[in-house]
């Protein structure tokens, strides 16, 4: 008889909180706080909790819940309502939190994801709107007491939760799931979704079970994960931590561990073998939300267009190669800016296109890496790209100047043309340039002349490049190749 | 200028300031007067605000000058402790917002503001508005004007009382379960609850919120008219605030007659235990309707009655629970600070900050909410509040105005019941049923009870009508009032 060691199956399900970009707060006037913004700065009785106060549904927030339940197509009820969540904590201002408990805005949706070349469709349970808490900040004085700080700017800003289904089976498709999810909350404006500053956290459930089990084993939820990388570490931690548990015959508690950066691992934080009891009750001041189909209709018809349509669209309409515009579609703001840039070039689109992106996916790009700036916000726009690759286009300038000019215009915002007016850049037209730069480089470069006249073709390039060199790259390389023929006979 | 200003009627103090006999500062400096005289015997008030007071009798006295007052223009008034005040501690009678000066005014105070209110003070109550007695006060019962060894009912137990011993024209109250209707009964003024909805809540510290109205006391139905139309209105503030036009109330005191008027007398409001006297006085001022030309139906049934005590006692605990959960002494107010960890500080807080009555509520409610609970009590609760609203909606298709009385017994002792907590709820009995099905209703003046004692025991008659019909509700009641001499009854303190 043998026996086969048994093989485990990972179950993730993610919960994603995304703070909306709104103007004002969740449930009162008070404007969002900006980065910058001075600690309890943007407050008020209402998001301070004070006795006596109210609050009034921000429409926006409503509305940018709505959109992304659409975009991550969800139903969405006719009807919602708030509740109340109650617990204890001195960063939450009211001792509840105002959330939404069985009627949640969308529900039912799922998400596309695309994992080694297969699409998968993860579902989506629920997307429903609620309001953050106050930031805890615990400090420790130099002489070793504890003591903890609130920011309330936090307070009540409103926090989209988007609940997956425990559809993904490994770090690498939850972190799929993460990009994508990132993507699509950007596209439709609804969140920064950055996770390293906050705006976007997601809590991952994690369970195995052996491989064709139906039921679901024990789960583990993990908090503390700021970053993609935080959550796949922690999956990929976690489900090892599981596998050798449960390998060496013990049993999976289902609790709270928190992720550690700094050690690399997750350490239990709370038992939850007993279910938290949040008593949700329905928010006795504010109404029931009745979500009209008109509404929804107009919510609709001013979602922008999507990722995976966008993407399509691009390769059908310009020509680009899948990696082209899978790359161009990553952020709504690439994507505009290609077409923005494409629609103002004068010829022919279809090569154009592909040198726009040529140029987005390149240069454009590793400058924007560099220096950790967002397209929208550099201060090259659609017009000067279209601007200098007509230069390039009309023979005016070559290639390798429109880099630096490119290089130029990327530091200082200023326009090509005027650039290259400035430094004296445009190409060569005159032949007696080229030829007395011929003539210097033919002189100063025995050794491959010699190359070149015994047969060593190879020499020839390296002659054009010095020229090339001479000329500060304004020569076009055929025309010194055609005078290097001539001179060298 | 009359020889006592305290007793005189909001419109008549009104009347003399607008005819210049008195001055603002008259009634202000009057009001105080009779305050200090008095007040240590009936503890109406937790604080005066006499400063302001005064320089806000001034400013009203420039107003009149000028010819821009209106009817409440350098009245002098009480405002309950429950409703925030902008630079005036706030503790709803409880020792854990002991210290907290709010940085806003409730919605109502700024249209008392603009109305030209002169604020004397805040007055005493059941912690949180939760009793009706006015004994769960952290600081200290109130006494009846009445009989000062018995209560004056609650929880605006200190607005009822300063009505009606004269420290006030008018004043504030809410009522959850009856916390306004009840004291004016006992006390023997007027005491209106507005529809759920139509006065703001925004800046009522939270008891009940789904039940919780900001009303007036006065010593007159039109005085009670004249502060509900200053306070009443949409408030976007307030999300269950209703969009609802005020009506032209002055149109509803016009005529004493009630020929048409469809009267309806629910049976089940004359409970078992109901005191003779009150049963008598009630009953008389029915047939008094009848007179003034009203169709009066006496056996109207309202099955659910019975059953809204304890869907009360389910809805307001469980809202409370949670509505009193930020009181742990981190932000504001009582906090405990000798405790070895944040959790025993917050802990501590609540317990030393808390009565007994507002821990008892706040434990039941938490039960009810509780996972395994929640279906058998909230969720139940709730369908039987919607039972009875639809009872009162048939009602209405059929009668102008329900009329009942307001309290079982008039006033009781203090200290009589606070030992059993179910007698003492029993006391709402008959008001917590408007509160439920969100409807305005009114007390009024209907006679008087003689205790054994002596005393002369005030006795109230309730009218409710369907929600935002407080048109009907004033000129029924302005009517009955009319035709009587209950309301100009005072007190011999």
């Amino acid at each position: 008889m043998t026996t086969t060691a048994v093989r485990y199956e990972t179950v993730i399900g993610l919960e994603v909180h995304a703070q909306l970009l709104t103007e004002s707060k969740m449930f009162c006037a008070c404007p969002s706080p900006s980065m910058h913004s001075s600690p309890n700065s943007t407050v008020c009785p209402v998001c301070l909790g004070m006795p006596g106060v109210l609050p009034v549904i921000n429409r926006r927030a409503v509305e940018l819940t709505i959109m992304t339940g659409l975009a991550l197509n969800c139903r969405i009820p006719g009807e919602a309502k708030f509740d109340r969540k109650n617990y204890h904590y001195p960063d939450l201002m009211k001792g509840y939190q105002i959330s939404q408990y069985d009627l949640p805005l969308c529900r039912d949706g799922w998400l596309d994801i695309d994992i080694e070349g297969k699409t998968q469709r993860i579902g989506i349970t629920r997307v429903h709107l609620e309001e953050d808490t106050a930031r805890s900040q615990h400090m420790t004085t130099q002489v070793g007491e504890s003591y903890s700080l609130i920011d309330v700017n936090r307070s009540g800003l409103p926090l989209m939760e988007i609940v997956s289904e425990p559809d993904l089976r490994s770090a690498e498709e939850a972190r799929a799931y993460l990009t994508k999810l990132r993507q699509v909350l950007r596209y439709v404006g609804a969140s920064r979704a950055n996770m390293e500053q906050g705006n976007m956290r997601c809590e991952p459930n994690v369970s195995i079970r052996p491989l064709g089990e139906s039921s679901f084993g024990a789960k583990v939820e993990l908090k503390n994960i700021n970053s993609l990388r935080h959550a796949y570490d922690a999956i990929k931690f976690e489900v090892g931590r599981q596998t050798k548990v449960i390998e060496s015959g013990g049993r999976i508690v289902q609790e709270t561990r928190g992720w550690r950066e700094d050690i690399k691992q997750s350490v239990a934080q709370r038992s939850k073998e007993f279910a938290d009891d949040y008593r949700y009750f329905p928010e006795p001041d504010l109404p029931i939300m009745m979500v009209e189909r008109a509404w929804v209709d107009e919510i609709r018809s001013r979602m922008p267009e999507l990722p995976n349509v966008r993407q399509r669209r691009f390769s059908e309409r310009y020509g680009l190669s899948e990696y082209d515009a899978r790359v161009l579609t990553e952020s709504r703001s690439r994507a505009d800016f290609f077409e923005a840039t494409v629609a103002l070039v004068t010829g022919e689109k279809g090569p154009r296109a592909k040198s726009v992106a040529n140029w987005l996916n390149g240069d454009f790009a590793r400058l924007l890496n560099a220096d950790g700036v967002e397209i929208q916000d550099s201060c090259v726009k659609p017009a000067a790209l279209a601007e200098l690759l007509d230069l390039v286009d009309s023979g005016a300038i070559s290639g390798t100047t429109a880099k630096d000019v490119f290089g130029e215009m990327f530091k200082t915002g200023r326009l090509p043309a005027e650039i290259v007016k400035e430094s004296n850049l445009s190409r060569l037209d005159s032949s007696d340039e080229i030829l007395d730069a011929t003539a210097r480089v033919i002189e100063e470069s025995p050794k491959a002349v010699a190359d070149y006249k015994s047969g060593k073709e190879t020499a020839i390039k390296f002659l054009v490049g010095q020229v090339m060199r001479e000329t500060k790259g304004r020569a076009s390389p055929d025309i010194v190749l055609k005078h290097l023929r001539e001179k060298l006979g | 200028m009359p020889d006592s200003l305290n007793y005189l009627t909001l419109s008549e103090a009104s009347d003399l300031l607008r005819g210049r006999e008195a001055s603002s500062v008259d009634l202000t400096r009057a009001a105080f007067e009779r305050i200090n005289a008095l007040d240590d015997r009936i503890h109406a008030f937790l604080r005066l605000t006499d400063e302001i007071a005064l320089e806000q009798a001034l400013a009203a006295d420039e107003r009149i000058a000028r010819g821009e007052a209106g009817p409440l223009t350098g009245i002098p008034a009480a405002i309950k402790d429950v409703i925030v005040t902008k630079g005036v501690e706030t503790t709803c009678g409880s020792r854990i917002l002991k210290g907290f000066v709010p940085p806003y005014d409730a919605q109502v105070m700024e249209r008392l503001h603009e109305a030209g209110v002169v604020m004397l003070g805040k007055t005493n109550m059941d912690e949180f508005a939760m009793g009706s007695s006015g004994e769960n006060s952290a600081f200290g019962p109130t006494a009846n004007p009445w009989a000062l060894d018995r209560v004056p009912g609650g929880s605006s137990s200190g607005s009822a009382a300063a009505v009606a011993s004269g420290m006030a024209y008018y004043a504030l109250g809410s009522d959850t379960g009856g916390s306004i209707r009840q004291p004016a009964s006992l006390s023997g003024v007027v005491g209106l609850k507005p529809t759920y909805g139509r006065v703001s809540r925004y800046g009522l510290v939270a008891f009940a919120s789904s039940l919780d109205q900001i009303g007036p006391f006065a010593r007159s139905v039109r005085d009670a008219a004249l502060v509900f139309e200053a306070i009443a209105g949409h408030d976007a503030r307030d999300s269950t605030s209703a969009p609802v036009e005020v009506p032209d109330i002055s149109a509803a005191l016009a005529s004493a007659d009630l020929k048409g008027l469809r009267v309806g007398v629910p049976m089940e409001y004359f409970v078992e235990g109901m005191d003779d006297a009150v049963r008598q006085a009630v009953t008389g001022a029915i047939n008094q309707l009848a007179s003034l030309g009203a169709e009066v139906d006496w056996e109207v049934s309202l099955p659910s009655t019975g059953h809204a005590l304890a869907v009360y006692y389910i809805i307001a605990p469980s809202e409370a629970s949670a509505n009193l959960a930020r009181y742990d002494g981190v932000k504001y107010g009582y906090a405990y600070t000798e405790g070895k960890t944040m959790w025993e500080d917050m802990e501590k807080t609540r317990q030393h900050g808390f009565g007994d009555e507002v821990k008892r509520r706040i434990m039941l409610g938490t039960y009810a909410l509780s996972a395994g609970y929640y279906d058998a009590y909230y969720l139940k609760a709730q369908k039987v509040r919607t039972l009875i609203r639809l009872e009162f909606d048939a009602a209405f298709e059929k009668y102008d105005v329900l009329v009942a009385p307001v309290s079982p017994t008039p006033a009781f002792r203090i200290g009589e019941k606070t030992g059993d907590p179910l007698q003492m709820y029993l006391s709402d009995v008959c008001t917590l049923p408007v509160n439920i099905a969100g409807l305005p209703g009114i007390s009024l003046p209907c006679g008087f009870a003689t205790a054994e004692d002596g005393a002369r025991l005030p006795i109230g008659l309730q009218m409710i009508t369907k929600p935002f019909d407080e048109a009907t509700l004033f000129r029924a009641a302005y009517a009955y009032e009319q035709s009587t001499s209950w309301y100009r009854e005072r007190p011999s303190v």
